[in-house]
């Protein structure tokens, strides 16, 4: 067992987890935040995305025992004040999302990829979000939230 | 009120998807709750011989671990193939027992052994290691083109045929075919695929010993289906005791219609162990156990005319089942495959047989388009080695054939309603600039670059439906709809359907059109569905049937709700209940100033009285309330038709294809919401071009299937593809009101033949599905090796 402190959607925890606790079970059955989906068991899909200090990981990859000390945002904690981040903005505005299951990590790899790329190509989204699965929406509206969002982040 | 009906509404739905508030069956936790692991086979084919389960049931945190025996002592029913298919002989078709949990043999890797039941989910898959199988493994079938030819998998079915099936006018097509002028033959490969829902399934069963209440929380594509095979077939617990709910699912794509060994095995297990149970599949679990689509081998040939018309067409198909016979499994390769060969050409006479066989691999059931790929692959590949063989343009060789005139009876089954196939084949060569294509092909040579076209026109059979003619033909349900619609005594509505929404945007595609029938607004209308406790009876989500025909039957229930409110309004206003005009939402007497809004009939309907003095405004005689529900049964099927036009770039020193562009004009007739129909297609492409260049499911000659995670099945990703071209043409649906057709499918039915015959435009020779780097390359090496050897 860890014990470990960190801060999760500007919240304070403290709690103790077996080791081999993976961050994505930590966060969806100890915390009991949903939102973070699991879609594969070989870290493919990217339906667990969050940002651990700011930087979108796949939750499947990384033991929570690691993420003491960590600022970790989860789809949970994009929204303030009852507005949504300008990316969720987006994708509903454009569509970008149908059944759901995979929106979460999409959001987060999207926040991340317009973060470090402030006014991506088609292509440079495209392959940006290579790392995050899809099989409802052909990615084409996907493409068009990030899009709509360039300038917002 | 401008009309709702063809705008591009946000949707209802977005929100609690995209802040994380979706509540899928994974994210429920009941209290008190056991974690539920199963046992499956390693081995394609096996007998049982003992299964010891002593060490697993004494470690820590297991409460039992049960097998095939305690669900035969608590007599237990087995899984069920739900529409009957009659073989050419006469014979009904023969389908082994498929017991939830196996009892003395396996069928394929995955198949059901036992489950283990413990407080945690590590301690049940700790305890899990410890059941010890004993097992006879036998040699496997594994091929679809041998399993006739090979061991007997279920004893008594002999060459491990279920069906032999046949449609059409055998002696008059071979009368086409000898008289024929040109005979073109193709062998026709359909490469099997895994639907791969985002979100793998999952089941939670919850008994109550009190109130003897079951609920089974699962992720169903049509909760009242499932309850129902459940209860009568399976013996699970009574109908009006079971409750089975299908929370927010995360995709189905015809891979969640069926209630699967899981879903049994879980309501059964809560209420044997008198507490709830949860299992949640992992992926390569959910490759291995979930059903699987396509997997046909066919050999086709075209009756021909020098001058391009097409006179006839056979159709000989061994379609592979799996290990069992799945619940929609029999139907995918006859009605919804045999009547779509012809595709949308005017062919006089076809003949279709369809063997299938079982073997030892997944179950292989309805995956989005079910039949209707296969059928529209055959037939657009086949027409386009047909022109080239006739040496005429692939393009003006469809447009010969085409039918041309509105309601067409097809020589096999249908009756077509309505089309205009040259008016969508037409508009997409235009937009995707055929006439450019030879320039464009230069400046790909130029880059060292293959460049080929590729055409795809086809049609479906969609809103299934109508009852009596699919049970005629061996459903074992009736395929209308049901719909409810509450008003509430505050002026808001409830709408139940029985349709389910996993994906389909139902929320706001259902509200459009109360909306634009009652005149409230979207934000006063809530969908309601996916719980049998709640609506009415209804019969799911899939084939494109929603709108269709629970979007009439909700249609059909607005209309009664307005009847109602005429003759109360009427009564209110001292008028005739049959001079009321209603219009957006307002019951008006013309020529006059007296009119009352539907909110304020709503409100009379639920408090009938007047202060001071004994007066309703109801009629004498109306009951109070305002509730409405309406079962629609179609007419005929609805028939979506288009056209794709895909060009593709090949590497020759990689084999790599690249999907350059793809156009599609679709018909689907009246659109209630663009943006959300647009999103089908795309989605539909993404699943088409997957099947095309990239998906298989592939299983060894053992029946390991090889290909079961992400690392060896290639999903498609964002960059797998170019920004489609999308447009319609419209002619609308006579079969239901709202003149609709579905659009669900149309994009994974159109595409694989569009991408396949661009690709083997480009390179000259045949290639099958999946065109990956490899084959492509290896089949231009084989081509310039036989080019040489002809010099």
């Amino acid at each position: 067992m860890a014990k470990i402190a960190l801060k999760v959607n500007g919240n304070k925890i403290e709690k103790e987890v077996a080791d081999n606790t993976l961050l994505v079970s930590f966060i969806r059955e100890n915390l009991n935040l949903t939102g973070t989906h699991v879609g594969c068991d070989t870290s493919q899909c990217g339906s667990c995305v969050v940002h651990v200090d700011g930087k979108s990981v796949k939750s499947c990859t990384m033991l929570a025992a690691d993420a003491n000390g960590a600022d970790i945002t989860t789809i949970e904690g994009l929204e303030k004040g009852g507005k949504l981040h300008p990316v969720q903005e987006s994708f509903k505005k454009h569509h970008g999302l149908q059944c759901g299951y995979c929106t979460p990590g999409m959001v987060m790899s999207s926040i991340d990829l317009l973060k470090t790329h402030k006014n991506p190509s088609d292509e440079e989204i495209r392959k940006g979000l290579e790392g995050n699965i899809c099989r409802c929406t052909g990615y084409q509206n996907i493409v068009a939230s990030v899009k709509g969002a360039i300038g917002k982040v | 009120m401008a009309s709702m009906i063809g705008s591009k509404v946000e949707r209802k739905e977005d929100k609690k998807f995209l802040t994380g508030k979706g509540r899928y069956t994974a994210d429920i936790n009941l209290h008190n709750q056991l974690h539920a692991v199963f046992i499956r086979s390693p081995h394609a084919r096996a007998k049982i011989k003992g299964i010891d389960t002593s060490k697993a049931k004494k470690a820590a945190g297991v409460v039992d671990v049960l097998t095939g025996k305690d669900m035969q002592d608590d007599k237990i029913g087995g899984l069920i193939a739900g529409w009957k298919i009659v073989s050419k002989d006469g014979t009904d078709m023969k389908c082994p027992a498929h017991p939830p949990l196996a009892t003395d043999s396996v069928n394929y890797v995955g198949d059901h052994i036992a489950l283990v039941v413990a407080e945690t989910l590590q301690e049940a898959k700790d305890a899990a290691d410890l059941v010890k199988v004993d097992y006879k493994v036998l040699k496997a079938v594994a091929s679809t083109a041998e399993a006739m030819n090979s061991d007997v998998i279920h004893e008594g079915i002999e060459k491990n045929l279920c069906f032999d099936w046949e449609l059409g006018d055998k002696a008059k097509t071979d009368e086409a075919f000898s008289s024929a002028e040109k005979v073109v033959e193709m062998d026709i490969l359909n490469n099997r695929l895994v639907p791969n829902a985002m979100e793998p399934r999952a089941s939670i069963g919850d008994y109550n010993s009190s109130s003897e209440e079951l609920t089974l929380y699962t992720t169903s594509q049509n909760p009242h289906l499932s309850r129902l095979v459940m209860s009568a077939f399976n013996a699970v617990h009574p109908e009006h005791k079971f409750r089975v709910i299908a929370p927010d699912v995360g995709g189905g794509f015809g891979s969640k219609i069926y209630p699967y060994s899981e879903d049994v095995i879980m309501a059964w297990a809560a209420k044997r162990l008198q507490r709830p149970v949860k299992w949640v599949c992992e992926r390569t679990e959910s490759f291995l156990s979930d059903c699987h689509g396509r997997d046909h081998i066919t050999k086709c040939s075209v009756a021909l005319k020098n001058d391009g018309t097409v006179t006839g067409l056979k159709v000989d198909t061994i379609a592979n089942l799996g290990g069992y016979a799945s619940l929609f499994a029999t139907v995918t390769p006859t009605y919804l495959y045999g009547p779509l060969v012809l595709g949308l050409y005017n062919i006089p006479t076809a003949y279709c047989n369809v063997k299938a066989v079982y073997t030892n691999t997944a179950p292989v059931d309805a995956y989005r388009g079910a039949g209707r790929p296969e059928a529209t692959y055959l037939i657009e590949r086949i027409m386009d080695k047909a022109a080239k063989e006739l040496g005429m343009d692939r393009a003006e060789f469809r447009k010969k054939n085409f039918i041309k005139q509105f309601p067409h009876q097809q020589c096999l089954v249908h009756n077509i309603d309505s089309g205009d196939y040259d008016a969508h084949f037409d508009k997409a060569l235009n937009l995707a600039d055929y006439s450019g294509f030879e320039k464009r092909k230069a400046e790909s040579a130029a880059k060292g670059k293959l460049r080929g076209i590729g055409f795809s026109t086809y049609i479906e059979a969609c809103g299934i439906a109508p009852s009596a003619a699919v049970m005629s033909l061996g459903a074992g349900v009736g395929l209308w709809e049901s719909a409810e619609i509450r008003f509430n005594p505050t002026g808001n509505i409830s709408v139940f359907t029985g349709t389910h929404s996993h994906g389909q945007s139902h929320d706001t595609t259902f509200a459009q059109i109360v909306a634009d029938k009652l005149g409230v607004p979207m934000e006063n209308i809530e969908l309601v569905h996916g719980d049998t406790d709640k609506g009415p009876f209804g019969m799911g989500t899939y084939g494109s049937r929603s709108l269709a025909v629970g979007g009439t039957a909700i249609a059909k229930a607005c209309d009664k709700i307005v009847e109602k409110g005429k003759a109360v309004a009427a009564n209110m206003l001292e008028a005739k209940a049959d001079e009321i005009e209603f219009k957006d939402g307002e019951f008006i007497v013309p020529n006059t100033n007296k009119k009352k809004t539907i909110g304020e009939i709503a409100f009379a309907c639920y408090l009938p009285g007047t202060y001071g003095e004994i007066k309703s405004p109801l009629p004498e005689g109306m009951e109070p309330g305002l509730k409405e529900t309406a079962f629609y049964d179609p007419v005929n099927f609805s028939f979506p038709a288009g056209s794709h036009i895909c060009e593709v770039e090949v590497d020759p020193t990689t084999g790599e294809t690249k999907v350059d562009t793809y156009t599609c004009v679709d018909d689907f007739g009246n659109l209630i919401n663009p943006m959300i129909v647009e999103g089908q297609i795309h989605g539909g492409l993404a699943q088409g071009i997957g099947q095309a260049l990239y998906e298989n499911a592939y299983y060894d000659e053992t029946g390991q299937l090889v290909t079961a995670s992400y690392m060896d099945y290639c999903m498609p990703r964002a960059d797998n593809f170019p920004e489609f071209r999308i447009d319609y043409t419209c002619t609308p649906a006579t079969s239901n009101p709202l003149g609709v057709k579905g659009c669900g499918e149309a994009g994974a039915i159109a595409s694989p033949p569009a991408v396949m015959n661009a690709v083997v435009d480009a390179i000259g020779t045949e290639v099958t599905m999946p065109a990956t780097a490899e084959k492509v390359w290896k089949a231009l090496k084989e081509k310039s090796k036989s080019a040489k050897k002809a010099a």
